[in-house]
Parts: structure tokens; C-alpha cells; sequence
């Protein structure tokens, strides 16, 4: 019995339905029984602001996001892809800098092994500008693509820097929803939440709700994000959203703390609070189990 | 020319001040309208923590002292773009006691998530 079948009578016990959160590396399952389970995984890694600097927050902010790529690289089984969900780089006003250290961020994941990357921004990326540096070296802001029976929707919810989806991009969206099957398998993957996370602390997409009532009319849709800095999951209605860890700084829980900020670098428990995910996805029963990853010391 | 430009520059904050003060002089101003005015620059607002009475109308006049920004304050269902050179006007009569966070939702640059304050309203 294989990795992926332990998933899967964990998940049975579990009785968690769409997903199940395991803790700790994992063994892939074979090639040939990904492609007899149509089955594959891809790795999530999100808000890695690169270029941001504050030694009291994180003290390896040149080292983190290497060592993201090194511990992929390293992975038992090479993922089908990695995707970034947002903030790739550290927000600045500079239209020089932004573009030196998206060039600088480029040249990094470009040691990946795996050789198909998807990105989308975050408004650290593309807010100022609306996304006209982001898209000279990563491309289209909103784009989809499909692999082995699953149809991935990357939304942008920040160029708009009300953090708006805004009207043309879900008239896109419907539209593209239209040619998709009822059952159609759809993993959304975006910044910000598309749900009223924590308003008061910038946490929410304006025009969300409308894209989840798009979005509604399939019953196999699950969102991937970022922004947040930390797990989180939520359910609206039959629609799972996973927000993911950041790879530079943690913040506190929703609502927690009176005042949203960062949470200081420990130095007795380093790089507490950051990681990165491994999803698996399982096309024919719609399942994603997710596999959150700390990032070791490297 | 320095001294004409010093001269526009008064004559401009006299006639806001004196729009503002007209405005204050009829409709609401005679109920008892408190004018409270926000100033917003990268990153933070001024004044950053305001108190109010419950019950008592309020106008905040909120400006932009370098770039686009906004103000939100959720529990109000209020918020307003905020543009340099000009002054958003929200009036509303605080109706529940408490404190109360509102925040910049435009994004307008790297201490952009700091960007907020604290209305209090108090009995």
C-alpha cells in the first residue's frame, strides 16, 4: 500500500470530505499509479516578497525563498508544477526596483527543477502600477489552464488597487464558466480571499461575492490563496478556500490581536509560521488533500 | 512672486475654511454637527485615534496629503476615495458605542497595511 492510499483511508476515517491536513513529508505515489488514478500533485508557495527587508521579522530574508526551491528541488518526486499565489515581490515605488527585483525573483525560481511555474500577482506586485511590470515578466494577470481533468481559474484581485476583480475580468470569468461541464473539476487560484475573511484588516476581495455566486453554479470548485500569511480553510456553501503560509513573515490570526502586524522572528523556533504546501489532487473524486511543508533551516 | 504665492496659498485655506465653516453655519450644522478633519499620507492617518459622542452627527473631511487613498470604516458602512487636492466630506450620526478601526483600502505602498486608526464612541 502507497503513500496515496494511506491518504485515502485517512480520509475515510477522517470523514473530512474534500480535504484532509496532514503534517510532515510525505512519499509520492509512483508515476504509473498517478496516471492509472489520474491523480497528480503540485506544490503552492505564496507571498514571498522578495526584496523586503526587516532583520527583526526575517533575518534571512535573501536566504528563505532559496531555500523553498532547494527543498522542492529535493522533493522524493517532482511535483507537475509549482504556482506562486501572489506577492511575489516587495511592493515599492521605485519603477526600477520593482522591475530589478521581479527580474531578481525570476532568476531564482528559475532554478526549479520542475520547468512549469504559474504566477499571478499580489498587490505588492501589481497594485501601484496595475500590473504593468508584473506582466512584462510573468504575463497575464488572469489567465486558465487545465491539467489531468482539472481546470484551474487564476483570478486577479489586485491590480485593481481597491482589490476589485472588477466587471470585464468576471464577465471573463462567467463566460469561461459557461463552457465548462456542471461536475467540471475547477480549482480557483488567487490572492486575496474572495470571502469576507477580516475586512478591518484589508482581508476580502470588493467584488468577491460575485465571483463566488459564479463560481456557485459548479458543485467541484475549490480556491487556493494567499495574502493572509498563515493555514487558514473556510467553507462558502459546497466551496473550500485554503489560504497558504508565506514564505517571508507570519501574521497573527484573524482578529486576534487589536492591530494587524507582523509576527517578529523567533530565534529560539526560526522560520516558525512560514512553509509551503503540496497538493494533491485526485480529478476523479474532486479531492485536494493538502500537505502543509515547514521550510527547514536548509 | 514668493509673497503673492504665500498670499494664494492663505487666501485658498481661508475660502476652505470659510466653505467649510458656511457649510457647518446651515442644516445640520445647527443640530450640533461636530467636524472632525482626517488627514491621510503614506502610511498613516492624522489625527490617527478619534473620539466621538454617540448620537452626535458627525463630518469627517478627510484629505490626501500625497496620493490616492482610501478610508473605510466597516462597522459604518462607510468609506470614501480620498484624491490630493480635494476633500471628501462623510457625515453620519455615531448610533452604537465602541471601538472602532478604519483603515486605508486603496493600496498606496509598502506600510499601506499599517495604514489605519481608532474611532471611539463613547456615551
Amino acid at each position: 500500500m502507497n503513500d496515496l492510499m494511506n491518504r485515502r483511508d485517512l480520509l475515510k476515517l477522517a470523514g473530512m470530505g474534500v480535504a484532509v491536513f496532514v503534517s510532515g513529508t510525505t512519499v509520492r505515489a509512483g508515476g504509473a499509479a498517478q496516471m492509472k488514478n489520474e491523480s497528480f500533485y503540485f506544490v503552492q508557495l505564496s507571498d514571498t516578497h522578495w526584496g523586503f527587508n526587516g532583520p527583526n521579522i526575517n533575518p534571512d530574508s535573501q536566504g528563505t525563498l532559496k531555500k523553498a526551491v532547494a527543498a522542492v528541488n529535493g522533493m522524493d518526486e517532482q511535483p507537475d508544477f509549482v504556482v506562486f499565489t501572489g506577492d511575489l515581490t516587495q511592493t515599492t515605488d521605485d519603477r526600477k526596483i520593482r522591475r530589478d527585483r521581479m527580474a531578481e525573483f525570476r532568476d531564482i525560481v528559475s532554478q526549479f527543477k520542475v520547468k512549469t511555474v504559474r504566477f499571478m500577482p499580489g498587490e505588492h506586485d501589481a497594485s501601484l502600477d496595475r500590473g504593468e511590470a508584473y506582466q512584462e515578466f510573468f504575463g497575464d494577470l488572469h489567465y486558465t489552464f487545465d491539467h489531468n481533468g482539472v481546470h484551474f481559474i487564476v483570478l486577479d484581485n489586485v491590480s485593481d488597487p481597491m482589490a476589485a476583480v472588477g466587471d470585464k475580468q468576471l464577465q471573463w470569468l462567467k463566460s469561461d464558466l459557461q463552457q465548462m461541464k456542471k461536475e467540471a473539476r475547477i480549482v480557483v487560484l488567487t490572492h486575496r480571499p474572495l470571502f469576507d475573511l477580516a475586512p478591518d484588516w484589508d482581508w476580502a476581495t470588493k467584488d468577491g461575492d460575485a465571483v463566488i455566486d459564479a463560481l456557485m453554479q459548479h458543485p467541484n470548485v475549490t480556491v487556493l490563496y494567499g495574502h493572509i500569511h498563515q493555514e487558514h480553510h473556510h467553507l462558502t456553501g459546497h466551496i473550500a478556500h485554503h489560504a497558504a503560509k508565506s514564505l517571508m513573515w507570519a501574521l497573527p490570526e484573524p482578529g486576534s490581536v487589536p492591530k494587524k502586524a507582523q509576527i517578529p522572528w523567533s530565534a529560539s523556533e526560526p522560520y516558525k509560521g512560514l512553509g509551503f504546501r503540496e497538493v494533491e489532487a485526485e480529478a476523479a473524486s474532486a479531492r485536494y488533500n493538502i500537505n502543509e511543508l515547514p521550510l527547514s533551516r536548509g | 512672486m514668493k509673497n503673492v504665492m504665500i498670499f494664494l496659498i492663505a487666501a485658498s485655506v481661508g475660502y476652505l475654511h470659510q466653505e467649510s465653516v458656511l457649510r457647518s453655519s446651515t442644516g445640520k450644522a445647527q443640530s450640533g454637527e461636530q467636524t472632525i478633519r482626517i488627514s491621510a499620507s503614506t502610511f498613516e492617518f492624522t489625527p490617527s485615534e478619534i473620539t466621538v459622542k454617540k448620537g452626535v452627527p458627525i463630518v469627517l473631511e478627510l484629505i490626501s496629503r500625497d496620493r490616492h487613498h482610501g478610508f473605510k470604516l466597516a462597522e459604518f458602512h462607510l468609506r470614501a476615495d480620498i484624491e490630493p487636492g480635494g476633500t471628501e466630506k462623510i457625515r453620519f450620526i455615531p448610533d452604537k458605542t465602541g471601538t472602532f478601526t478604519f483603515f486605508c483600502d486603496v493600496f498606496c505602498g509598502g506600510g499601506h497595511e499599517d495604514m489605519s486608526g481608532i474611532l471611539k464612541v463613547v456615551e
